[in-house]
């Protein structure tokens, strides 16, 4: 049987466009206070980019990336992914697209303790459904691509800071997915893991990977080919102004 | 997701909180081992009330006085009248009239003081035929049972129960030794067979009694209006399974002979020791199922801990939830994940209460003195109360779960 996350993408309304966002707006309700956090956001990305998208605390960018990676759906406005519109899915549809087409680095590196390494690997398999032996040779592939191939069974507390990432980054692209999405990677680790996790991301994008980085450090942004900006819910293409602020 | 790799996820989730997966199994392991045991415990003493009451013989009716009706239309209270006669026994001796009796023994009794030599001793003294031997199910160990001729000749005869001799005689053979009954000296021709009988009680004790002929207790021990009259008859059926018609035959004999009409008049009253099985049995399984309902209880105690546990679970992984969620995992996985686990629990807590169950049944009855029986149908129901409690329980912790939003899932620290 071959798994769903295996089977060719299916045809593109706009081929090599991988994100599409159309004045996008996402609106917090607490009682009757209402809080824009974005207000309409236009953006496209196409495959093989890597895009950093760059902003101070309160901007609008956690909303951003939990929009992009189909956490949450947009108040108004429409968002493509890889073709479909994801912006009124079910929750239960949503789950399938974040498992197939999704792969997740966060800060706090979110390993299952209990596990090995491998298996947090193999985890978005379990969910697509892949055989269990292809299962482990897939994780264990991933896990040799980011250099861990002699740790795939130890435990997240048994792995420093920077290779707990990486397991992360390993279980991130594991499904093959249109795009990987990065949250702050290096904002838990020391420098040296830091630029070990930012050379990984390197590899991944002239592997041909779509990446999108969010990130506050205008340093860390400056490693991706396309930096936007976003503040008050607003984004700026290559926010010089603010790059040149923050230096 | 299949449902394989959602029990491998479960039991990973109870193995990987060992401690709170103990306690809360503890919660439900007290309960089962408790209805397991109160069961056993009420159905052991239905057994062994069932097996007293048969050992005294299952196809025994005894006939006794009942309340009679004056000519000025005055019911007397039950026991009261000696409406019994030896004209009765004769009657129900019939093999015509009868055909299913097998046998029948008029009894008379009362509390007697005997003396044999310096040694006095106080029982029940029944005067009655040898077909008493037969009907109560007795042998005799030394000498002999009273025969037709003790009872046609009035003779001074006497034969002891175990326990009696044995106070009496102390050591002696009692057999050809003299022994007063209430101021009348008799002679011993036998001792009867122990019946091993625990009680300690003279009225109950069948060890402890004195049997002598209907003919010499009439005449010269209980005295009395009238010397036909007699105070218990005990007629044993062909079978078991006779037992009904030799209850009508009895019946119906003894209203005609009685002359009465209306059944419900009637002036004696006949009991068969299934009537006292089914009023023991059902003394026993009212307590059985009120012990029951406590131990109930105490399950239903454990299944709360269940659900108190698998929310505290919840609150506990929500990071672990959210992660899932966001690697693609639905609602409905994430449901059935708890689900299994609390059903994992629940099956657990049940197979080890099931086990201390026996274990309890088989050293507890040491130390009580109770017998307990545990039935393989007890046993399944234990262990499928468990899963359903597991189950039930664990439905709400398991949709709160899978209802959680990934963002606040992933946001919590």
């Amino acid at each position: 049987m071959t798994a769903p996350a295996l089977s060719a993408p299916p045809p593109r309304a706009s081929a090599g466009v991988v994100i599409e966002l159309e004045r996008v707006t996402k609106v917090y309700r607490t009682g009757s206070i209402a809080v824009a956090a974005l207000r309409g956001v236009s953006l496209s990305i196409s495959e093989g980019e890597y895009v950093a998208v760059i902003g101070p605390s309160g901007s609008g960018k956690s909303t951003l990336m939990h929009i992009l990676g189909c956490l949450d759906t947009p108040s108004s406005g429409a968002y493509h992914l890889a073709g479909d519109n994801v912006s009124r899915m079910s929750e239960a549809d949503l789950a399938e697209v974040r498992n197939r087409r999704i792969g997740f680095v966060f800060q706090q590196f979110n390993l299952l303790a209990s596990m090995s390494a491998w298996q947090n690997v193999e985890l978005p398999l379990v969910y697509a459904g892949a055989p269990r032996a292809e299962r482990r040779e897939r994780a264990m592939d991933a896990l040799a691509r980011v250099g861990l191939a002699g740790r795939v069974h130890h435990r997240p507390g048994e792995l420093s800071g920077g290779q707990q990432q990486r397991v992360a980054v390993a279980r991130a692209l594991v499904t093959e997915p249109d795009l990987i999405l990065a949250d702050e990677p290096t904002g838990n680790l020391d420098s040296v893991s830091a630029a070990d996790v930012l050379r990984l991301m390197d590899e991944l994008h002239e592997s041909g990977r779509t990446l999108v980085l969010i990130t506050h450090d205008a340093e860390v942004a400056s490693a991706s080919g396309r930096v936007l900006g976003i503040r008050d819910g607003l984004l700026t293409e290559n926010d010089e102004r603010y790059m040149e602020s923050i230096r | 997701m299949s449902w394989l790799e959602t029990f491998r996820t479960g039991f990973n989730g109870v193995l990987s909180h060992r401690l709170r997966s103990a306690l809360t199994v503890l919660g439900i392991l007290i309960g089962i081992a408790a209805v397991i045991l109160t069961v056993g415990l009420g159905e052991g003493a239905q057994g062994q009330v069932t097996s007293e009451i048969t050992a005294l013989g299952s196809n025994v009716l005894t006939i006794t006085p009942g309340s009679s009706t004056s000519s000025t239309g005055i019911r007397q209270a039950l026991g009261t009248a000696s409406t019994l006669t030896v004209s009765d026994v004769a009657a129900l001796s019939n093999p015509t009239v009868a055909p299913d009796v097998k046998a029948v023994a008029p009894i008379t009794s009362s509390s007697e003081t005997l003396t044999a030599g310096s040694s006095t001793w106080t029982t029940s003294v029944q005067g009655s035929t040898p077909t008493w031997l037969t009907v109560r199910g007795r042998t005799v160990a030394q000498g002999r049972f009273i025969d037709n001729q003790d009872v046609t000749d009035h003779g001074a005869v006497a034969v002891l129960g175990a326990t009696t001799a044995s106070e009496l005689f102390r050591g002696v053979d009692p057999v050809g030794q003299a022994v007063d009954v209430n101021g009348i000296p008799m002679t011993v021709v036998g001792v009867l067979t122990s019946t091993g009988s625990s009680s300690s009680s003279s009225t109950t004790n069948p060890d402890d009694m004195v049997v002598i002929p209907i003919s010499t207790g009439a005449e010269r021990i209980f005295g009395g209006t009238t010397r036909n009259s007699v105070s218990t008859i005990a007629v044993q059926a062909r079978s078991a399974g006779d037992l009904t018609a030799a209850y009508q035959e009895a019946d119906h004999l003894l209203l005609q002979l009685h002359g009465i009409t209306t059944p419900a008049n009637a002036d004696f009253t006949i009991t068969s020791e299934q009537s006292l099985i089914s009023t023991a049995t059902s003394v026993d399984r009212t307590l059985t199922i009120l012990l029951a309902g406590v131990a109930g209880i105490s399950l239903l105690v454990g299944g709360i801990g269940v659900m108190n546990i698998m929310l505290v679970s919840v609150t506990e992984r929500i990071r672990e939830i959210g992660l899932r969620k966001a690697l693609g995992a639905t609602p409905r996985v994430i449901r059935r994940q708890f689900l299994v686990e609390a059903s994992v629990l629940g099956l657990i807590g049940g197979a080890l209460g099931a086990l201390l169950g026996i274990i309890g049944a088989t050293f507890l009855p040491g130390v009580v003195g109770n017998p307990i029986t545990i039935s393989p149908t007890a046993m399944v129901g234990a262990l499928v109360v468990a899963l359903a409690i597991g189950i039930s329980f664990g439905v709400y912790p398991a949709s709160r779960a899978a209802h959680l939003a990934p963002i606040d899932a992933l946001r919590n620290e």
